[in-house]
């Protein structure tokens, strides 16, 4: 182990932090390389949950593929299925009804919502606050709610079809989203007073785990983490997908690059997730919410990619397709994996302490790394 | 750049590449002699300014690897996908972990999973399986008895 970690001195001291660490959520195992308190390496161990979906995918059909992603960034399963939909639609050429689009953006946005407000309560708690996990928990459970009505389902959705949506919006869903708008407004300034400004979350936060724009970009980072060193890579606004060109909102940019610039950021997205479900929910239109599609998917030969933005970050879907019913290839650009790669650098020449906290603004979910 | 200049100049520099028709993006495909060189001036050249390395991909074709790089300028705004032909018998190809930090993960990704080597690379370990494992489970001809099953 010594010889394998190459710089390590003597008297320094590694510890291993996971894969059943509480700070880790889920099953992430980084090996820390300390001198003191200072870090002097961090190196993840993966694999932990790696279930092979690329592998497995290669012997499943389009219509089935779609459910296996809603397991990897289980807290974005609906951007997942989109960005899935969105590849094999590009291989069908089928157009979707605009109901369908419409649909779709409003569950990515409340979905972006839930993710931010569970990082928002796990983030708050990692840094030593309990009390905000459950002012999260409290209004993520009304998202949650709204999902099952119409999803069946509150974490993997599986909502998103190749050529629309698997089954129509549900009786109480636009009264149930407005309560929840109505609701959600009002909490921010409640979230600001109880953590943003909160003296001790800010010490732990501000000039902690600095990321420059230059190495954003050669990490390959994407979401949060990237804008929050000010590098504009927000695909809803780049490349957009479905209506996304038709929706008014700011992409969230900061360029501080420390953790407490990840957080206004996504403090922000937030904001401007809520804007965007507000100007479509009486928008929606009337009309079919699936495309007349085969009820066995053939793509044509070739290669489709597709980009989207989910609540960590660019997610790219790369199918290689030989013709058939099956893929003979699948790729998943997971945004977790790239954003992970930059933790070490984030990490080094910092404390032991602070890394609980830039992993928490990284805002890792496992199985989206892995896979 | 628009697709069709990206294209045409990355082939005039690279002897022996050659733009192909795929997706939505401008292809280009090469083979892997001097691909370090290569991929410092995809990110250093002005007109091209590849500096975001989005996705590595490793595809098993049964007579030969292709490693895809996806590429992105956040300058320019534009993109670009290169694929690198690799020899199945002696698969190896130049580590860009230099050139773009994040293909260190990616790399060692490819490697596990395809058993590519990539020469230079400062850390080249299996990423998500142990170091006992035995073969390269995306290859087409893997086979596993006790983990996998066939549908």
């Amino acid at each position: 182990m010594l010889e394998e970690l190459g710089t390590t001195e003597q008297g320094d001291l590694i510890i291993n932090v996971g894969p059943q660490h509480p700070s880790t959520h889920g099953v992430l195992h980084l090996v820390i390389t300390l001198n003191g308190e200072t870090i002097k390496k961090v190196e993840p161990h993966l694999g932990y949950i790696h279930r092979s979906i690329e592998k497995m995918c290669e012997s499943l059909t389009y219509r089935q593929f779609i459910y296996v992603t809603s397991r990897m960034d289980y807290l974005s399963s609906h951007i997942n299925n989109h960005g899935c939909a969105l590849a094999v639609e590009q291989g069908m050429q089928v157009e979707v009804p605009l109901r369908a689009q419409y649909i779709r953006v409003i569950m990515d946005e409340l979905t972006r919502l839930a993710s931010h407000q569970l990082w928002w309560g796990a983030m708050a708690m990692d840094v030593g606050a309990i009390t905000p996990f459950f002012h999260a928990f409290r209004e993520r459970e009304m998202i949650n709610d709204i999902m099952e009505e119409t999803c069946g389902a509150r974490l993997t959705m599986n909502y998103m079809v190749p050529g629309g949506v698997a089954m129509d919006l549900h009786p109480n869903f636009r009264k149930g989203v407005k309560d929840f708008i109505r609701l959600f407004k009002s909490k921010f300034d409640e979230y600001d007073e109880l953590v943003t400004h909160n003296v001790i979350f800010r010490q732990r936060m501000e000039h902690v785990g600095i990321l420059s724009g230059q190495d954003a970009i050669s990490y390959g980072t994407s979401g949060p983490v990237a804008r929050a060193s000010g590098v504009s890579c927000d695909v809803r606004k780049w490349m957009p997908y479905d209506i996304y060109k038709q929706v008014e909102f700011t992409e969230a940019l900061e360029t501080a690059g420390d953790c407490f610039a990840r957080y206004l950021v996504r403090m922000h997205e937030m904001k401007q997730s809520l804007s965007i479900v507000e100007q479509l929910i009486d928008a929606i239109p009337e009309g079919d919410f699936q495309a007349k599609t085969k009820a066995v998917i053939k793509l044509p030969k070739g290669e489709f990619y597709s980009v989207v933005e989910t609540a960590r970050g660019e997610l790219g879907v790369y199918i290689i397709s030989e013709g058939g019913t099956t893929p003979y290839r699948i790729k998943f650009r997971s945004p977790g994996f790239s954003n992970l790669s930059a933790l070490d650098h984030m990490a080094r020449g910092g404390k032991i302490g602070d890394l609980v906290a830039i992993m928490g603004t990284l805002d890792l979910v496992i199985p989206d790394i892995d896979r | 750049m628009n697709a069709e200049e990206i294209k045409s100049s990355i082939t005039a520099v690279f002897a022996g590449s050659s733009a192909d028709e795929a997706g939505e993006w401008p292809v280009v495909a090469m083979d892997a002699e001097d691909w370090l060189n290569r991929a410092l001036l995809l990110r250093d050249t002005r007109e091209w300014l590849f500096d975001y390395l989005f996705c590595v991909t490793g595809i098993d074709w049964k007579t030969h690897f292709t490693v895809v790089f996806h590429l992105r300028s956040l300058k320019h705004r534009h993109s670009v996908v290169i694929k690198i032909q690799v020899d199945r018998d002696k698969p190896q190809l130049d580590s860009v972990s230099s050139v773009w930090r994040t293909a260190e993960f990616h790399e060692r990704e490819v490697y596990d999973l395809f058993g590519i080597r990539f020469s230079h690379h400062p850390d080249l370990r299996r990423l998500f399986l142990t170091e006992d494992w035995n073969g390269w489970p995306l290859r087409k001809d893997y086979e596993d008895p006790v983990n996998m099953i066939k549908l």
